[in-house]
């Protein structure tokens, strides 16, 4: 997170992005989530069309999407707001890309848990791959970060793909996914575990047993 | 009211008060880093945490806690103790500790606060964070890497000045205080954050590694730069001025000064008048006192001489040229050297009645031809806080940016005349309207239609006087008190057709209409006035000099002398009286007590400190109609607007950097 920072701005991003405006289906969206905050309080739908401007701007490039800076100003003249406060929201919130992504955006957990279950390796089949942490590679397909935690320890480890998650991965398994997506196939999301369906146990049940049938309240067992 | 006990001793404090002000009012230091009595609480810095029963067992932040009745405050347990060596402990786990090459050093809070309450050493030996430097433009230096995150630079310039442009960007260890694109900040206030940020991040950059603060001579004075009279400290070493800082006073200018006030002083080295000059084959030459002298009394003008004063000069040098001028029977005296002619028989209808901070209060203000950023960013400050409170504010004149929400009713002043039905309703009906006028309006002859305004709308009520003429110069409610002005303007002094024509620091008079007079300048800067002079004799700046100055509300305010004028020059009143003594009469006054005394004598108000009483608001002239437009205000260049600041490096700087230079890059884009 350290070397986030937004795409510098030049010419060539103003000749680019300058005229960028919400398209037809967004320009709806936008209106119907702005409406959805009280009289004087619009600003705080910065948030949410941030996301739909990123996602604009990713159908736009073919890419995950980013928020150039000219966007990030279109942004505050439409909720009518300081762009520095944009700029804020923006740089605070890492799914919110500042910097130009690939197709994919492979973001590999590696908090402990994850660590624990192996998301070293996962690492490892992205670089073989030739993908760098903080890079997207020359074909434009994949852009490599570490993130934090992204609550899925259950499943760990985990890698968050675009919109979708990747869980209980192995090396094999991960390389299984990268395939599919670089074919324009779209992988099964949640748990590569066979059997698995979701965060169910793995295998028999080790804690809380007696939640099976009933609730339970587990109060004076502390 | 809550009744609290701090450190066991029962106070009662304000509702609505909070601990840290609890502790205050009991005498109890607080050490704080973000809490800041003008700006909106943050509670970011846990510097301020103090035990307070009722509540958990753990330290409180004491600036973001409210006062309760029954509290039980404790700001010197073990545990605030601890608690305060954690924080500073933490704070500095990432603080470069480069003191001995840091500005704040002697004045910096964290220095203090590390000293007086932190462990002595620290256990913390990984790498520190560092930041990369950010562009703050001309004014502001920043090493961020020292930034403490407090955000009062962010919450000043968005609370404040209203001017959003410095941010918070990115979280946690890798947050990072910037301006938008590190963008120069760009108001007229921006290096107060230097005033405000408690550490060393926001220095000033052209006081860059000039001195230490324990070096300094500390001068109380008042600034000169526009007529809101803010309250100054003139820092100064040997002979030079170093910096101006601004003093609290909240009838004036709070806590605040603006750009050009803190940093048009580098100025009074440069382009200085220290010799006197005479214009000898149309060239200036190097001449002494007595050759001087002896050329004005050689043109024998007898009692056809008048004097204009210019926007910086204080009370006693008007004072002592009119008593010069009277001893030679001539009463041309004038200080509005622009050729305004608005009628100064009544002071009340060209004073800013509802006094600086009572803006404040007002509902509804219609603003006449001001660019009051520009003309006094000081009293921006405070429409703004009028605005926030839901003040309507309505303005005639061409359009500039504002701070805060109000609606411009275009540039005809014809619209006085007939102004819309919503407007009229809002003054009317508000409690406290008030009306500004500026320069622009002055010079347009909307004050009798304004009058007339403040008539029908009973601006004057119980309690509230909501006329108000905004100038822009320091000396001119000054000049008005002490009668320099006469009632057809600088035109009845060219009418005149004087002999003799002294100009006191007057650098913006059309020295072309005098060119029958011999034309002395008696000032401090080889400016405009010294260009078209015959003889030059040099004086004092505002730093240089004690005097009397009085605000564009009529506050009479006292500025002491800080530093010594370079070379030959004098103090202006010395001038005057030598003058005197080379025309063969006398003033009667021979030293600067004398004459003070002297001048108070005939204008009592100036012996008083404080509001000068103007009485009432003359009687509205019946059928008195606004006409013309407001296409312009006077001041073209918000950083160039006197001598001093002409002469200035960093505002010039200012003037391309920030005005300039913004044009140049909008033609190229
Ligand atoms: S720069 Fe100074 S005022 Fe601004 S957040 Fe950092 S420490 Fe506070
Ligand atoms: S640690 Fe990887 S998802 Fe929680
Ligand atoms: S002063 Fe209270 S948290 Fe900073």
């Amino acid at each position: 997170m350290a070397d986030r920072a937004p795409h510098p701005d030049s010419p060539e991003l103003r000749a680019r992005w300058g005229n960028f405006i919400w398209n037809e289906a967004n320009q709806a969206k936008a209106k119907e989530i702005v409406a959805r905050y009280p009289e004087g309080r619009q600003r705080s739908a910065v948030m949410p069309l941030l996301d739909l401007a990123q996602r604009q701007v990713g159908e736009e490039t073919n890419t995950q999407g980013w928020l150039p800076i000219p966007v990030m100003e279109y942004l505050a003249a439409y909720l009518d707001m300081p762009v520095i406060r944009v700029l804020e929201v923006a740089s605070f919130y890492t799914m919110y890309n500042i910097a130009p992504v690939g197709r994919f955006h492979v973001q590999v957990c590696g908090t402990t848990p994850c660590v624990l279950r192996g998301s070293d390796d996962l690492l490892e089949t992205c670089y073989k791959r030739g993908m760098k942490q903080g890079h997207t590679t020359a074909d434009g397909l994949w852009t490599l970060t570490e993130v934090e935690c992204m609550g899925n320890c259950a499943t760990a480890p985990m890698v968050q793909i675009n919109d979708a998650n990747y869980e209980d991965l192995t090396a094999d398994r991960l390389d299984v996914v990268l395939d599919l997506l670089a074919r324009g196939e779209q992988p099964k999301e949640g748990t590569q575990e066979p059997g698995r369906h979701t965060s169910e146990p793995a295998n028999a049940l080790s804690t809380l047993k007696d939640m099976v049938t009933e609730n339970h309240d587990y109060r004076s067992a502390w | 009211m809550p009744k609290v006990t701090v450190d066991g001793q029962e106070i009662e404090v304000p509702a609505g008060a909070t601990v840290l002000q609890a502790c205050e009012l009991a005498g109890k230091e607080v050490p704080r880093f973000c809490y800041h009595e003008r700006l909106s609480i943050a509670g970011n810095c846990r510097m301020c945490l103090v035990e307070v029963k009722p509540g958990p067992p753990k330290p409180q932040a004491s600036c973001a806690l409210p006062a309760a009745d029954g509290q039980e405050i404790r700001t010197d347990s073990e545990m605030v103790k601890k608690a305060r060596e954690g924080v500073m402990e933490f704070l500095l786990i990432n603080h470069p500790l480069d003191c001995p090459i840091c500005d704040q050093g002697g004045e910096c809070d964290l220095q203090d606060q590390s000293v007086a309450y932190g462990r002595g050493g620290s256990r913390y030996d990984e790498n520190k964070r560092a930041v990369t430097e950010k562009y703050m433009g001309p004014l502001i230096k920043t090493a961020m890497t020292r930034c403490i995150h407090c955000t009062r630079c962010v919450r000043f310039s968005e609370e404040v000045a209203g001017v959003d442009e410095i941010g918070a960007l990115y979280r946690g260890e890798n947050m990072q205080i910037t301006t938008y694109l590190e963008r120069a900040a760009e108001h007229e206030l921006s290096a107060n954050v230097i005033d405000l940020c408690p550490v060393g991040a926001l220095t000033s950059r052209p006081y860059a590694y000039e001195a230490r603060p324990w070096e300094l001579k500390k001068t109380l004075s008042i600034d000169v730069s526009d007529a809101v009279g803010a309250n100054i400290r003139v820092d100064s070493r040997g002979r030079e001025v170093l910096r101006v800082l601004p003093r609290i006073n909240d009838d004036v200018n709070e806590e605040w000064i603006s750009d050009k006030a803190r940093f048009q002083v580098d100025g009074l080295t440069r382009r200085r008048l220290d010799k006197v000059w005479i214009r000898k084959d149309g060239k200036l030459a190097r001449a002494s006192w007595d050759e001087a002298f002896r050329a004005i009394a050689a043109v024998n003008a007898g009692a056809s001489v008048a004097a204009v004063a210019g926007d910086l000069v204080d009370c006693e040098t008007m004072f002592a040229a009119k008593k010069l001028l009277g001893a030679l029977g001539s009463t041309l005296i004038e200080s509005r050297q622009t050729g305004m002619s608005y009628p100064v028989d009544n002071l009340a209808a060209v004073n800013f009645n509802s006094t600086l901070a009572g803006i404040e209060e007002a509902d509804a203000i219609l603003i006449v031809g001001s660019h009051i950023r520009w003309e006094a960013p000081l009293v921006n400050v405070r429409l703004r806080k009028a605005a926030k409170r839901g003040a309507k504010i309505f303005l005639v004149g061409a359009e500039w940016e504002t701070t805060f929400a109000a609606e411009f009713l275009g540039e005809d002043l014809t619209v006085l005349n007939n102004l819309p039905d919503y407007v009229n309703d809002t003054m009317k009906g508000a409690e406290r309207p008030a009306v500004i006028l500026g320069g622009a309006a002055l010079a347009n002859g909307a004050l009798a239609p304004a009058l007339a305004l403040a008539e029908g709308w009973n601006l004057v009520r119980e309690g509230w006087n909501g006329f108000n003429v905004l100038h822009m110069a320091a000396a001119r409610m000054g000049a008005l008190m002490l009668g320099f002005a006469q009632a057809g303007g600088i035109a009845d002094l060219i009418a005149a057709k004087p002999k003799l024509l002294l100009a006191l620091g007057a650098d913006e008079v059309n020295f072309a209409t005098f060119d029958g007079a011999l034309k002395v300048y008696i000032g401090h800067h080889g400016d405009k006035g010294a260009a078209a002079a015959d003889i030059v004799l040099p004086g004092s700046a505002y730093t240089e000099k004690p005097g009397t100055y009085v605000n564009t509300e009529g506050r009479v305010q006292y500025a002491d002398k800080a530093v010594f004028a370079p070379g030959d020059a004098r103090e202006d009143w010395t001038i005057l009286r030598a003058l005197a003594d080379a025309l063969g009469v006398t003033v009667g006054f021979d030293s600067f007590p004398q004459l003070r005394a002297a001048m108070v004598a005939e204008v009592p108000a100036l012996g008083v400190e404080g509001l000068a009483n103007y009485g009432a608001l003359p009687a509205a002239v019946a059928g008195a109609k606004a006409e013309g437009r407001i296409a312009a205000y006077p001041i073209k260049d918000f950083y160039l607007t006197n001598p001093i600041a002409r002469s200035s490096a960093t505002m010039q700087e200012c003037s391309s950097e920030l005005l300039h230079g913004e044009d140049v890059l909008e033609a190229a884009e």
